[in-house]
């Protein structure tokens, strides 16, 4: 390598030399192209977590009594299984008796609703964070209750959300691997298949570790700076 | 204007208001005093429905309140509520705190509802405050905007529930002195304070409340000078 010499970096030979690094080096395209399918799937997961988390969430809080319950038994249900038993249990079991289902579409719809599960604590807690005195304020002027949640509530809520949310979405990007196993073309998949070609474990999962953290280093940056954007004080 | 029949509310076990009965003339400033848990608040808070009576009645311009039909929500637009603790919107700007409701609920436009408030924030001296946060604001500055607020839904009546009594000493006076000028222009006001000199001062009227009940009502002459009942002069004894 010629640019090694010119940057008297030569003594990075005795690395880029080894077996493994040429494994990873091959396979850098094959594995961005996993990270993007990993991006793309814990997205609409979240996506769909999100519009889930926002009802199961008020509906913890909702006085009707029949609301209440199915919100209840649906964050129990997806918080206290685990996620690997959901996607075995949607994608072979309860998906195929309603269309005929795919790995990548199974794996969106299995990690949405863990993630709403959640995201639903998340929002009740947000929700549940906002000073009584606002919902009063509110009301007092002539709103009803839901205006005040749409103009008042939450807003406030949103912002003490985003730290919790943030977390989420670290944790749901770096779970969204469990769907490897049932052959979703993610990273962690991609990573499986060429350690199991090569034997290379440090140097291939080492790569895969990297691609994670850099993905989800960025989701915590942009979650401060959405964080100082919405400050107010 | 206010007519409050025979009131009762719980909390549990603890029987806070025993039967209360109360009303307010057009422009009348009645001030509520009393001792910590004598109800004066839970009835400031049933008159705009924030609590539920248990039983009883409350009519204000002759609609009754609590009739089950009733849409409080088109009443509350009609009554202004003043809170110890403020409770702005920190999420909104103070135009924004007073235009918000007028917006959403009247459904006046944007430049309407801004012009009106930019009338208002002169009203309590505070235009210079228009684009910034609550949190920038001093407590007397954040109860003159929440009066503001409260006055842009152009209530009929307004209820003011310990409105100085977070505040520091010296910011007392500036909230004090526009409701005074809210009295002098012939707002209807509930006031529970325990200001003695505003209520003597400013008031129509003193309701002097004790463990649930009202125990006497008159002129601020009456009640500061010549206390008839021993609770009230009590209680009186304490403060003044």
């Amino acid at each position: 390598m010629p640019c090694l010499e010119l940057f008297n970096l030569g003594f990075l030979d005795s690395i880029t030399s080894q077996y493994g690094y040429k494994v990873v080096m091959q396979n850098l395209g094959y594995f961005l192209g996993g990270a993007w399918y990993t991006t793309f799937i814990t997205a609409l997961a979240l996506a769909m977590g999100m519009v889930l988390g926002l009802f199961a969430g008020l509906g913890k809080l909702s006085s009707n009594r029949l609301i209440y319950s199915l919100s209840t038994a649906y964050i129990d249900f997806f918080r206290g299984t685990p996620l690997f038993v959901q996607i075995f249990l949607l994608y072979f079991g309860v998906l195929p008796l309603i269309y005929y289902n795919d790995p990548i579409s199974s794996a969106i719809i299995a990690l949405g609703l863990n993630s709403g599960a959640y995201i639903g604590e998340i929002v009740r807690a947000g929700i549940q964070a906002v000073d009584t005195g606002q919902m009063e304020a509110a009301r007092s002027l002539g709103m009803n209750q839901r205006q005040a949640m749409t103009y008042v509530i939450l807003p406030q809520a949103f912002k003490i959300v985003i730290p919790p949310m943030i977390n989420e979405f670290i944790a749901l990007l770096k779970d969204s691997s469990l769907v490897s196993a049932i052959t979703v073309p993610e990273l962690m998949h991609r990573g499986d298949l060429v350690f199991a070609n090569t034997y290379q474990a440090t140097w291939v999962f080492g790569a895969i570790a990297v691609i994670y953290f850099v993905i989800t280093k960025t989701i915590s940056v942009l979650g401060d700076w959405v964080e100082r954007r919405l400050a107010t004080d | 204007m206010i007519k409050v029949v025979n009131l009762h509310k719980s909390f549990g076990q603890l029987h806070v208001l025993k039967g209360v009965n109360f009303s307010v003339a057009p422009s009348e400033v009645v001030c509520v005093i009393g001792p910590s848990g004598s109800g004066k608040s839970t009835l400031l808070r049933c008159i705009n429905q924030l609590e539920t009576a248990d039983s009883g009645h409350v009519y204000i311009d002759g609609e009754e309140l609590t009739h089950p039909k009733t849409d409080i929500n088109q009443i509350r637009q009609q009554v202004g509520m003043v809170f110890q603790l403020f409770n702005l919107f920190p999420h909104k700007t103070t135009l924004e705190n007073i235009t918000l409701a007028p917006i959403k609920i009247k459904g006046l436009d944007k430049s309407a509802a801004e012009n009106r408030a930019m009338d208002l924030l002169g009203k309590v001296g505070l235009t210079d405050k228009a684009h910034v946060y609550p949190s920038k604001l001093s407590g007397g500055q954040k109860q003159r905007v929440a009066i503001a607020r409260a006055l842009a839904m152009q209530p009929k009546v307004m209820l003011f529930d310990e409105p100085t009594s977070a505040l520091d000493p010296e910011m007392v006076g500036e909230v004090l002195a526009v409701m005074q000028n809210l009295a002098v222009e012939g707002m209807t006001m509930v006031v529970v304070t325990h200001e003695m000199g505003f209520a003597r001062e400013v008031g129509d009227r003193v309701v002097f409340m004790d463990e649930g009940i009202i125990v006497e009502e008159g002129s601020p002459d009456d009640i500061f000078d010549n206390p008839r009942n021993p609770r009230t002069q009590a209680f009186l004894s304490k403060v003044l």
